[in-house]
C-alpha cells in the first residue's frame, strides 16, 4: 500500500546521493520534494510540516560521517522520525485493553464505508481464534440491512450474534447485550455500530450515549487507509466525543496509500490497534510501526548495512579516505578501498540490503564482482609497485604485460581495472561515497555488463 | 430542486467556510495588499485538490492576475477568476447530453464507497423521471449486499432481479440482458466493491462488461465509478484503472454532506475526460443531485465581492 510513497521517496534520495554534503540549501529543497510526495500519499498537510520541521531540526548541524552519504544520514533520520511518529508513546496501548470482569467491550466507530462491519467479524475472529470467547453486537440500524451482513458473518466465523428486537434502539440492544453476555457464554462483545458522519450532531450524540452507557474498554476508529485530508478532522470530531483508545487501518491492501495513518497518528497519537489487508476473515494483522516505517521508505535493510559500513570504518581507514579526498585518489587508495570491501563480506549480501526494485538488485547482484574476483583486483593491485600505485599514469604496455604475468592475469584485466579506478576516481571528486562506491563496483567491474 | 442545491450547500459549507477564512489570510486588504499564495496553496490542497492540479491553478490564477494588474488588488476579481477556473476544468468534461430512453447503468466502484446506496438513490430519482426501472444485485460477494438492494428495492418501490447464491455476476447480467425487452427500461445493476488492485476481481467486472456489450447497443450502456468524497489522491488511481478495465462514462461522488469536498472532483477533471453525474448528499432517497459545475463552485467558493 506504501508502494507509491516509497518510490517517490527513493526518488528523492537518489537525488540527494550526487550531493557533497548536507546544507541547508539541499536540505530545503528534498524538504520541498518530500512534501510533494507525502501530499500524494495523503498526508495532512499539519502533519507533514509538523513532520519536515522535526526532519529539518535533527539534519542540519549533523554530522556526516566520511564514510556515509548525505543521503543515507537523512534516510536514518527520516526514518527514525516516522518511526517515532507512528509508535505511541505507551507501548502497551496498541494492545486490546482487556475488562477486569467480563465481558471486554469493543466499541467500533467510524465514517460509513469505513468496514466497520467486516472488521468487527474479523476481530470476532481473532479473538476467537486467541482462545476468547466473542459475540458480536448489530448496533447499525440505519443501513438496510446491516444486521443481516453482521448475521451471515457471524454464522461464518461461529460466534453468537445480538440483534434489535423489534422497536429496539441501537443504545438498547447494547445494554442488552452487555447484560446477557456471560448466560451465553461471550466474555467479549463487539459493538458494531452504524457509519455516521463527525458532523451529524445526532448521529454523534447516538454513539456517545452508548459509549457512556455501556462504558467500553476500548474505543476504536475504523479509518480507511485510502482516506484524504479530511480524516483529520473527522478522527478529531470522533475523538473529542467518544475518547477513543485507538483505530484500525482498513482496506490496506489498496495501492499507494499510508498517508492517512500518518495523520491521524500524527494529529492524535492513538494507538493503532489492527490493520485489515483483505475482505476475508483472516485479513486483521497487528500494526508493526518500524515494519510500516520502512515499508513507506522503501528502505529494506539499508540501515544495517549504514550501520556495518559504519562500524569497519576504523580510525585510521578514514584518515586515509581523507587524505584520498583531500589530495588525488590513486591506486593506493583504491587497493585499501577495495580490502575494506572484502572485509564487509559478500557484496552479493550487501546488494540486497540495498533499497530498491528487487530485479534491478538481481541484476546488479549477479554481475557485482564475487570474492575470486576481489582476489584478483588485489593481486593485480599488488603486483604493482608503490611508485605505480601512487602514479597511475606510469604503467605502459611492458609494465602492464608484467603485472599480467605476476598476478596471472591477461593485460585486458589490468586495463578493465584501470578503467574502473577512473570511473572511481571521477566520483571520488564529488563525494566519498562507500554506498555508489559499491554499486559503480558492482556495475562497472565487468565491461559486457547490460546497462542500467 | 432548490431543496437539493440547499442541502448541497449545507453540506459545503465547512468547506466555504473555511475557503472563505482562508480569503481573509489571502488577501490582506490593510497593511500590504498582496495575495498570499502559499496560504492559497494550503487552502486548495486541504480540499484534496492534488499538488500538481493546484500548482495548475495557481499558475493560472497568476497569470490572470498579471494580465490584469490594475486589478491585482481587487479581491472580488481574484475570487471571480478563481471561480472561473474551477467552474472551467469542471465543465470541459461534462457536455453530454441525456440518458438514452433505454439504459442500463453499472455501477462500480471500491469497497465502501456506497454503491448499493447510490443503486437505491437512483433507482428513485429516475423514477420520478417517469422512468420504469429495474435494480440489479450483481454483488454476490459481499454478505446481505442483495438484501440491502432488496430493502433499497421496496422503499423506492421498483423491481429488482437477484441472482442465485455464488452465480457469477455475468451470468446475472446475461440473463436479466436476455430479456431486455423493447419497451423503455431503465436497469440499474449495483456490482461487488473490488479495489483497483485485485487483479482477479478486475477481470470479473471486465468480462461483465463484455458480456454486456454483446447484448446491447454501446449508446445504452452507461459505466458509472461511485467515489467517496473522503477519498483522497487515491481516487485519481482508481478511476485511471477502471476506466482503463472498462471505460467509464461518468463518475457519481458521494458522501458530499461531510466536510472538505470536491478536490478530487477538480484533479479528476484535470486528468480525464469522464463527465460527473451525480451528488451523493446524505442517505435518504432524495439525497442525490445531478452534477452543476456552476453549483458546485459556487457552494464551495464564496460569492465574489
Amino acid at each position: 500500500m506504501f508502494e507509491s510513497i516509497t518510490e517517490k521517496l527513493q526518488g528523492i534520495f537518489k537525488n540527494l546521493r550526487g550531493q557533497g554534503k548536507l546544507t541547508e540549501q539541499n536540505i530545503e529543497e528534498t524538504l520541498k520534494q518530500i512534501r510533494a510526495s507525502l501530499l500524494e500519499a495523503d498526508v495532512h498537510l499539519e502533519a507533514i510540516q509538523k513532520f519536515l520541521e522535526k526532519i529539518k531540526q535533527k539534519s542540519l548541524g549533523k554530522e556526516v560521517a566520511l564514510s556515509l552519504t548525505p543521503g543515507q544520514v537523512f534516510i536514518k533520520i527520516v526514518q527514525s522520525e516516522l518511526i517515532n511518529i507512528l509508535t505511541p508513546k505507551d507501548k502497551t496501548s496498541t494492545r486490546l485493553k482487556f475488562a477486569p470482569a467480563p465481558p471486554t467491550l469493543i466499541l467500533l466507530a467510524g465514517l460509513q464505508g469505513s468496514g466497520k462491519t467486516t472488521t468487527a467479524a474479523k476481530l470476532a475472529y481473532y479473538y476467537k481464534k486467541d482462545g476468547r470467547k466473542p459475540g458480536l453486537v448489530a448496533a447499525d440500524l440505519i443501513r438496510p440491512a446491516a444486521i443481516e451482513q453482521l448475521e451471515v458473518l457471524a454464522s461464518q466465523i461461529q460466534v453468537p450474534i445480538f440483534k434489535p428486537a423489534a422497536g429496539e434502539k441501537a443504545i438498547e440492544v447494547c445494554i442488552r447485550a452487555v447484560k446477557s453476555a456471560l448466560e451465553s457464554n461471550c466474555n467479549m462483545l463487539i459493538l458494531d455500530t452504524a457509519g455516521r458522519l463527525h458532523v451529524d450532531e445526532s448521529m454523534m450524540s447516538e454513539i456517545t450515549s452508548i459509549a457512556q452507557r455501556v462504558k467500553p474498554s476500548n474505543i476504536l476508529f475504523v479509518a480507511d487507509a485510502m482516506a484524504g485530508q479530511d480524516i483529520v478532522r473527522v478522527v478529531t470530531t470522533f475523538h473529542n466525543k467518544l475518547h477513543l483508545t485507538g483505530t484500525i487501518l482498513t482496506k490496506a491492501d489498496s495501492d499507494a496509500r499510508g498517508g492517512a495513518i500518518l495523520s491521524i497518528t500524527s494529529t492524535t497519537e492513538l494507538p493503532i490497534l489492527f490493520v485489515g489487508t483483505s475482505e476475508k476473515m483472516d485479513g486483521l494483522e497487528p500494526f508493526y510501526p518500524d515494519r510500516i516505517a520502512s515499508r513507506i521508505l522503501g528502505m529494506g535493510d539499508i540501515l544495517t548495512l549504514i550501520e556495518k559500513i559504519e562500524k569497519n570504518n576504523e580510525k585510521q581507514q578514514l584518515d586515509k579516505l581523507k587524505l584520498a579526498q583531500a589530495k588525488s585518489f590513486n591506486l593506493n587508495h583504491f587497493l585499501d578501498q577495495l580490502r575494506q570491501l572484502k572485509k564487509m563480506g559478500s557484496l552479493q549480501d550487501m546488494i540486497s540490503m540495498l533499497p530498491g526494485d528487487v530485479q534491478m538488485k538481481n541484476q546488479i547482484a549477479q554481475n557485482a564482482p564475487n570474492e575470486k574476483k576481489f582476489n584478483q583486483l588485489e593481486a593485480i593491485l599488488l603486483s604493482m609497485t608503490p611508485q605505480e600505485r601512487q602514479f597511475p599514469q606510469l604503467l605502459d604496455g611492458s609494465r602492464k604485460k608484467r603485472i599480467a604475468q605476476g598476478s596471472g592475469t591477461r593485460p585486458e584485466d589490468i586495463n578493465i581495472l584501470l578503467k574502473q579506478y577512473d570511473l572511481m576516481k571521477k566520483m571520488m571528486k564529488n563525494e566519498n561515497h562507500a554506498e555508489k562506491l559499491l554499486r559503480q563496483m558492482g556495475m562497472n567491474a565487468f565491461p559486457k555488463r547490460p546497462p542500467f | 430542486m432548490a431543496f437539493f442545491i440547499e442541502k448541497l450547500k449545507r453540506g459545503l459549507k465547512k468547506t466555504a467556510d473555511q475557503i472563505s477564512q482562508s480569503w481573509n489570510a489571502v488577501i490582506n486588504y490593510r497593511t500590504t495588499p498582496e495575495i498570499d499564495f502559499n496560504k492559497l496553496e494550503e487552502t486548495l490542497l486541504l480540499a484534496d485538490i492534488s499538488l500538481q492540479t493546484t500548482e495548475n491553478i495557481l499558475k493560472t490564477l497568476k497569470s490572470r492576475i498579471e494580465s490584469n494588474s490594475s486589478k491585482s488588488n481587487d479581491s472580488g476579481f481574484i475570487v471571480e477568476q478563481l471561480r472561473q477556473i474551477l467552474v472551467d476544468k469542471l465543465q470541459i468534461n461534462n457536455q453530454r447530453g441525456p440518458l438514452s430512453e433505454s439504459t442500463i447503468i453499472l455501477l462500480v466502484g471500491v469497497n465502501g464507497v456506497g454503491k448499493t446506496t447510490t443503486a437505491g438513490k437512483l433507482a428513485h430519482q429516475l423514477t420520478h423521471q417517469g422512468r420504469s426501472v429495474t435494480l440489479v444485485a450483481a454483488d454476490t460477494f459481499r454478505a446481505a449486499a442483495e438484501e440491502q438492494l432488496t430493502q433499497w428495492a421496496s422503499r423506492v418501490k421498483v423491481d429488482i432481479v437477484k441472482g442465485l447464491e455464488n452465480e457469477a455476476p455475468a451470468t446475472i447480467i446475461y440473463k436479466v440482458l436476455k430479456n431486455f425487452s423493447e419497451r423503455t427500461q431503465t436497469i440499474i445493476i449495483d456490482t461487488a466493491g473490488r479495489l483497483h488492485t485485485r487483479v482477479g476481481l478486475m477481470e470479473e467486472l471486465k468480462k461483465l462488461v463484455r458480456v454486456a456489450e454483446k447484448m446491447i447497443p454501446l449508446t445504452m450502456l452507461e459505466k458509472w465509478i461511485v467515489l467517496d468524497a473522503n477519498m483522497g489522491q487515491n481516487a485519481i488511481h482508481q478511476v485511471e484503472e477502471f476506466h482503463q478495465g472498462i471505460g467509464l462514462t461518468g463518475i457519481v461522488l458521494t458522501k458530499v454532506d461531510g466536510t472538505a469536498k470536491g478536490g478530487i472532483v477538480i484533479s479528476l477533471a484535470d486528468r480525464f475526460h469522464i463527465p460527473i453525474v451525480y451528488l451523493g448528499v446524505g442517505e435518504t432517497m432524495d439525497d442525490i443531485i445531478p452534477f452543476d459545475a456552476q453549483e458546485f463552485v459556487s457552494a464551495l467558493l464564496p460569492k465574489a465581492g
